[in-house]
């Protein structure tokens, strides 16, 4: 694997939307190749090296090519979003969309990132080591497709309206969330370690929430369906089983009503 | 303005029966003329295939339900958000595409006119902002009638002078060009909650039948002598078992004689046929039902249809028949908007995905190429995909690889996952006709242009005739023989001459040409009546006073009017 580092040599004035900087975009470039990628910036398009220097050519493939980015990105959209292979390391906070529509391959950020990352995220790893914003592993505003598969690892805590119509894969935030969390969601897992502000799995059809801590205000579409224990990402307890949101539609399986599931930890 | 000769092209014009033939065109003061100087600009168009500018008979293109799907649906366009080099603006949107990108596409795809199928009349305004910032495509817009209070009360009576009058007054108004009818009674009945699905269902409150409405409409048209025909959208769309209804309300039209100075030959045009001509009972033994529909159209010489194909993709439909856009939202769950136009009519949308796994859809794929396929008649089958409502029209040439190659058909058709299940619900598998690039011409130009009444000045290449010319970079005597370049050669015109300007070069957008607004002026004897009607129920039940009711000039300052004189019956 081929490692390309980028290190950010110039702050943008306004926001850089950096749509080449993944794996796919690198791919069977050289440094000199990469450096001339463009990037806007508003409305005007400039290159990648005018804002990083770029050291290292990348692989032939995305899931060859290891990208490193150093250096201030909090002025920085789009890193990494729709990589489908490969692996990305960024030692700093991002702004929006970081990760977003991925489908694979391996994200970490090590600092904090901004609304909307992870969005319609189909596939691969994606961790943020601090906290996220807004609309994190949602749909795109307007869409009904929010995050389908992969793993979303948040180590901090994240904002409202988290994994809005999710409808695959694994959401994990380990700290706490706002208001919102898994409204209108259609599949898939989400693992809150804290706490959730008010309306949790609001018009939620079907998927499991696991809530490890308190949620502030619960919905009233959801209703207590007995006990049980579960092993949830490394943590063995029992479970209150919420069955929910009553006030939406579900779909039938063999004849039988199949509602989401509200795991709240006692 | 400058002149130009086109030479050496081979020119497809089913008016002046030109099939190909190797013949040069010449261009002067935006029209197409006998003879140029010899200073005219040498256009070769060698190899190439040269016919009129195309004309969109039915598109939802401008207006504010259009630009509803465009505020709800962001999501459309958010990976278009940049521009590109060239004198065009960002252009954004696959099946809601923004006016400008709407002008361009239309453009790179050889057309110079288009119709806006559906203006609510209360809205008209700002269906002429959006035709307004439309580039380069001429356009004109149909008020919808079918489910106008005016017209139910008029027609209940059978009072033909009166919703003349009443078309009249409000072709004016809206700056319209003629009587579109969507879902008759079927959209009032939705506001107590309820539809018309076939001809005769009585319309709550007003107790008049979807017939009573058409056959009425159709009479008014006639009697005002309007360039178009009454342009119907039947009842029951998309639903198992239609057709019956369809060839139900096509037969009321039987009988009745076109009466026009335009050359117009037909008194009813049914718009996207593919929805209404399905058999069975359920999605489930669902069947084509296009036989049985078209084998009437060919028989009745005084029909035109579109065909409203199904394109397989991601879009949005929107339609004034509210209640069809409720049903589809009740089977898909996807977002549903819908909107009451007071006394006029309403409006829904809702996005939706025809997924090529899906053998309903596929069948719907295959009831719209059957349409066009059994057409014996191209001078009275067009091309359309009901944009946005079976596919964006932006997938035209895609339409057309289908019609012009058993072999690109035939291949989509076996990739289908469950292809066997949509040969056997369908006749698609068994039709080995090819469409011709001079059928082509006939489907998309000349008959187009009959049918809306433009024949002097669209739709044909004879000298005098608007010097709307699109080239393609098509060989007839070497027709490609593959899907995607048929496709390419479709998609980005050579050249595309609008009024006499070379507006496409290459694919790329080189010049805004002159647009117009096309809308109609029909003239018709006093009518105190109509009048006293009107102004009651302005003060009765509108929410905007009458004055503030018509569309200014200034809305539409590009405009071309047409003068029809009904008093003189």
């Amino acid at each position: 694997m081929n490692t390309v580092t980028l290190t950010v040599k110039k702050t943008p004035e306004l926001f850089l939307e950096c749509e080449k900087v993944n794996p796919d975009a690198f791919a069977g470039k050289t440094a000199d190749q990469i450096a001339q990628l463009p990037a806007f910036q508003g409305k005007e398009i400039s290159t990648l090296g005018d804002y990083f220097t770029v050291a290292g050519d990348a692989g032939a493939t995305a899931a060859d090519t290891k990208i490193v980015v150093n250096g201030d990105c909090t002025k920085m959209k789009y890193i990494g979003a729709k990589m489908t292979g490969g692996e990305m390391i960024v030692n700093s906070s991002c702004d929006m969309y970081t990760g977003s529509w991925m489908t694979g391959g391996k994200l970490l950020v090590k600092g904090d990132v901004h609304s909307f990352s992870g969005l319609a995220m189909k596939g691969g790893e994606f961790t943020v080591e601090g906290n996220a914003a807004n609309y994190l592993g949602a749909a795109y505003r307007g869409d009904w497709r929010g995050m389908s598969g992969g793993v979303l690892r948040v180590k901090g805590n994240a904002g409202s309206d988290v994994a809005t119509f999710m409808t695959g894969g694994t959401l994990i935030v380990e700290g706490n969330v706002d208001i919102h969390l898994g409204t209108h969601m259609e599949g898939g897992t989400i693992i809150l370690k804290g706490n959730a502000n008010r309306r949790v799995g609001g018009q939620l059809v079907k998927g499991e929430i696991y809530v490890f801590g308190t949620v502030n205000v619960m919905m009233p579409g959801y209703k207590p369906a007995g006990e049980v224990d579960l092993d949830v990402d490394g943590t063995k307890a029992k479970f209150v089983d919420y069955i929910g949101d009553l006030g939406e539609r579900h779909p039938k399986r063999k004849g039988e009503i199949v509602y989401g599931h509200l795991y709240m930890k006692k | 303005m400058s002149e130009y000769i086109i030479k050496n092209g081979h020119v497809f014009d089913p008016v002046q029966g030109i099939k190909g033939d190797k013949k040069d065109i010449s261009v002067k003061d935006g029209k197409i003329v006998e003879k140029v100087g010899s200073g005219a600009k040498v256009i070769d168009a060698r190899d190439k295939t040269v016919m009129a500018g195309a004309l969109e008979v039915h598109a939802h293109v401008a207006g504010p339900k259009v630009n509803a799907g465009r505020w709800y649906r962001p999501e459309d366009k958010h990976f278009d958000s940049h521009k590109t080099a060239g004198i065009t603006r960002i252009e954004g949107g696959k099946s809601i595409p923004t006016v400008f990108k709407t002008g361009y596409e239309y453009a790179r795809l050889g057309f110079t006119f288009a119709m806006e199928a559906a203006m609510p009349p209360l809205y008209a305004r700002h269906v002429h902002e959006e035709i307004h910032d439309t580039p380069i495509i001429d356009e004109a817009a149909l008020p919808v009638f079918g489910n106008n209070w005016f017209i139910l009360e008029y027609l209940k009576n059978h009072e033909v002078e009166n919703t003349a009058a009443y078309i009249a007054w409000i072709l004016r108004q809206t700056k319209g060009y003629g009587v579109k009818c969507v879902n008759p009674g079927g959209t009032e009945a939705w506001a107590w909650g309820l539809n018309c699905l076939t001809i005769h269902d009585p319309v709550p409150y007003f107790e008049i039948t979807p017939a009573e409405i058409i056959k009425g409409l159709i009479e008014a048209n006639e009697y005002l002598g309007l360039p178009h025909s009454m342009h119907l959208h039947q009842n029951d769309l998309g639903n198992p078992g239609n057709y019956k209804t369809t060839i139900d309300s096509l037969k009321l039209a039987e009988g009745i004689k076109t009466k026009n100075n335009f050359g117009r030959e037909q008194v009813l045009h049914s718009t996207h046929l593919q929805f209404h001509a399905y058999k069975g009972t359920n999605w489930g033994d669902f069947e084509s039902g296009a036989k049985e529909v078209m084998d009437y159209v060919n028989r009745q010489k005084n029909l035109t249809i579109d065909t409203g194909n199904v394109t397989l993709d991601e879009t949005t439909t929107m339609t004034a028949d509210g209640p069809f856009e409720h049903h589809l939202h009740g089977l898909n769950h996807l977002k549903w908007f819908n909107v009451d136009v007071e006394l006029e009519t309403a409006a829904g949308i809702v996005p939706f995905i025809y997924d090529p796994n899906n053998p309903v859809f596929c069948s719907q794929w295959a009831v719209g190429l059957e349409i066009a396929l059994y057409a014996k008649d191209p001078m009275r089958c067009f091309i359309t995909t009901d944009h946005p409502n079976a596919g964006p029209f932006t997938r035209y040439p895609r339409v057309y690889s289908w019609l012009m190659s058993k072999k690109v058909r035939d291949e989509r058709l076996n990739s289908f996952k469950k292809a066997d299940k949509v040969i056997s619900a369908t006749n698609i598998a068994n039709i080995d006709r090819e469409i011709t690039l001079y059928e082509l011409a006939a489907m998309t130009r000349a008959g187009p242009a009959k049918c809306l009444g433009l024949s002097k000045d669209y739709g044909a290449l004879a000298p005098g005739m608007n010097a709307d010319i699109a080239i393609y970079n098509i060989n007839p005597d070497k027709f490609p023989s593959g899907g995607p370049e048929i496709e390419k050669a479709f998609a980005q015109v050579a050249y595309l001459f609008k009024d006499g300007k070379i507006c496409v070069e290459d694919g790329k957008i080189v010049d805004m040409g002159h647009k117009q607004t096309f809308w109609v002026d029909a003239k018709v004897p006093e009518n105190k009546q109509v009048m006293h009607d009107i102004r009651e129920k302005f003060l009765r039940y509108y929410s905007v006073n009458e004055n503030n009711y018509p569309v200014p000039e200034s809305y539409a300052p590009h405009q071309h009017i047409i003068a029809v004189d009904a008093t003189k019956a």
